[in-house]
């Protein structure tokens, strides 16, 4: 039996009917059209899904829709101002750090949250903030090195 | 890889989900907590439950509390990442803000609770020989009232335990810690977000240089975590040395019989053992001291 969700998406209030079983990575991406955030592995080990649900970083095909019926959600496609790349994002341009993109979204949405609890995050912790995401591609050095500069960024813009 | 179709209940009580479990038991019923381990179960349809009783909501299951005499009462939805962060549990019990804050990933720690890794009873779980070494309590509500089941008697069998059909763990008592006691915990894996191929944990107790009593554990190697009873007897009312440290680990791998899985065989898993319970051993003793 289909079940009528809504949810605060990106500062918009959108509605969705899911069946039970329908994951909150499939809703965004094939019913509110959010493609930002991937299908990766499905099972929870590549973080390409990553979204932030009540200002949390999870992996959105581990969870059912209807459980986020009342939630605040952001998806990569809320991070970017008018116009303009979020610092994060430009630091990942700007740093070379994206290569096929697929980790990218995730990526990012967990590097901003590091940024938010540790501005001055070290490599290590770095390191252990993306634990939850696999690049294909192998490009975790630009990666790190994106963060790193992504952080100085946004705690200068707050500073 | 999609889940198969079933009904979803959301309970907003203990109660309501007891009497659910209660009522429509006999047809599969799943608590869903986390679902770090269940969802992916239902998408392999290695679980095919016709209803899911989602508990995640109930307010009153999330909680860290001291308990009367200098231990600590968990909520079982508590999060991984709400313990590592409790000042409380770094306080009391630090080894547990360390395992809690080591575990999986960050996206992981935001949404898996430390009950429902328990009620899982997956033999690689990090929280299982850390239970088992501190003898924690299971809280467990069920139609007939609360029960308690210390980690020894909990853990069953491979993905099973002591609670029932209708039942619902819904507190983790975490007994007061000895003085002069060090703990340490550690698994091999290679990413560091995976489940431990080999996990151990180690506690000891000194007095002086003498092994006043020590408890050490692993995990992955059994259907559930087990005690290292020979490594235990070697050390304690010793006086401790590298030397004997060397042997009691190398006795841990003694009557354990692991299995050979796509991620290690038995044969490296038996090694392993005495080299992660060497390491934990070693790094209890610094700490005790």
């Amino acid at each position: 039996m289909k079940k009528t969700i809504t949810m605060t998406v990106n500062g918009q209030i959108m509605k969705a009917e899911v069946e039970p079983r329908t994951l909150l990575i499939d809703c965004l991406r094939d019913q509110l059209g959010l493609s930002g955030a991937k299908v990766g592995c499905v099972v929870g080990k590549c973080g390409a899904c990553t979204i932030i649900l009540n200002g949390l970083t999870v992996k959105s095909c581990m969870m059912f829709a209807v459980q986020a019926d009342g939630a605040e959600i952001m998806t990569i496609e809320g991070l970017a101002g008018d116009g303009e790349l979020h610092p994060m994002q430009q630091a990942f341009t700007d740093k070379s750090a994206v290569q096929c993109g697929f980790c990218t979204s995730g990526m990012v949405l967990t590097a901003t949250q590091l940024a938010k609890d540790h501005p001055n995050a070290s490599e290590e912790e770095i390191k252990d903030a993306i634990g939850g995401h696999i690049c294909r591609c192998t490009g975790y050095v630009a990666i790190v090195d994106a963060i790193k500069e992504g952080c100085k960024r946004m705690s200068e813009q707050q500073g | 890889m999609r889940p198969a179709e079933f009904e979803y209940h959301e309970s907003r009580t203990v109660e309501e989900a007891l009497s659910f479990l209660q009522l429509r038991g006999d047809e599969g019923v799943k608590v869903l907590a986390g679902g770090l381990s269940l969802v992916p179960m239902m998408k392999l349809r290695l679980a095919q439950p016709a209803h899911l009783v989602d508990i995640t909501k109930i307010p009153t299951l999330s909680y860290i509390e001291e308990s009367g005499n200098g231990g600590l009462r968990i909520g079982a939805l508590t999060t991984y990442a709400a313990v590592s962060g409790s000042e409380l549990v770094q306080k009391r019990c630090p080894i547990l803000a360390e395992v809690t804050g080591i575990l999986g990933d960050p996206q992981i720690r935001n949404v898996g609770t430390i009950g429902g890794n328990i009620s899982n009873a997956d033999p690689a779980s990090d929280i299982g020989p850390m239970a088992l070494a501190l003898d924690v309590e299971m809280g467990i509500a069920g139609p007939q009232g609360r029960r308690t089941v210390k980690a020894a008697d909990f853990y069953v069998d491979l993905f099973t335990t002591a609670l029932d059909a209708g039942e619902l763990l819904v507190e983790i008592v975490i007994p007061p810690l000895p003085s002069q006691t060090g703990f340490s915990y550690t698994k091999l894996n290679q990413r560091r977000a995976d489940m431990g191929i080999v996990n151990a944990f180690s506690s000891v107790t000194l007095d002086g240089d003498i092994v006043k009593d020590v408890k050490v554990t692993v995990g992955a190697v059994a259907a559930t975590p087990v005690r290292a009873l020979q490594t235990e007897k070697i050390l304690k009312g010793n006086v401790l040395t590298d030397e004997l440290i060397v042997e009691a680990a190398n006795a841990a791998a003694d009557g354990i019989k692991p299995e050979t899985d796509v991620h290690a065989t038995a044969e490296y898993r038996t090694e392993m053992v005495k080299v992660l319970v060497k390491r934990t051993l070693t790094q209890a003793v610094k700490r005790a001291r």
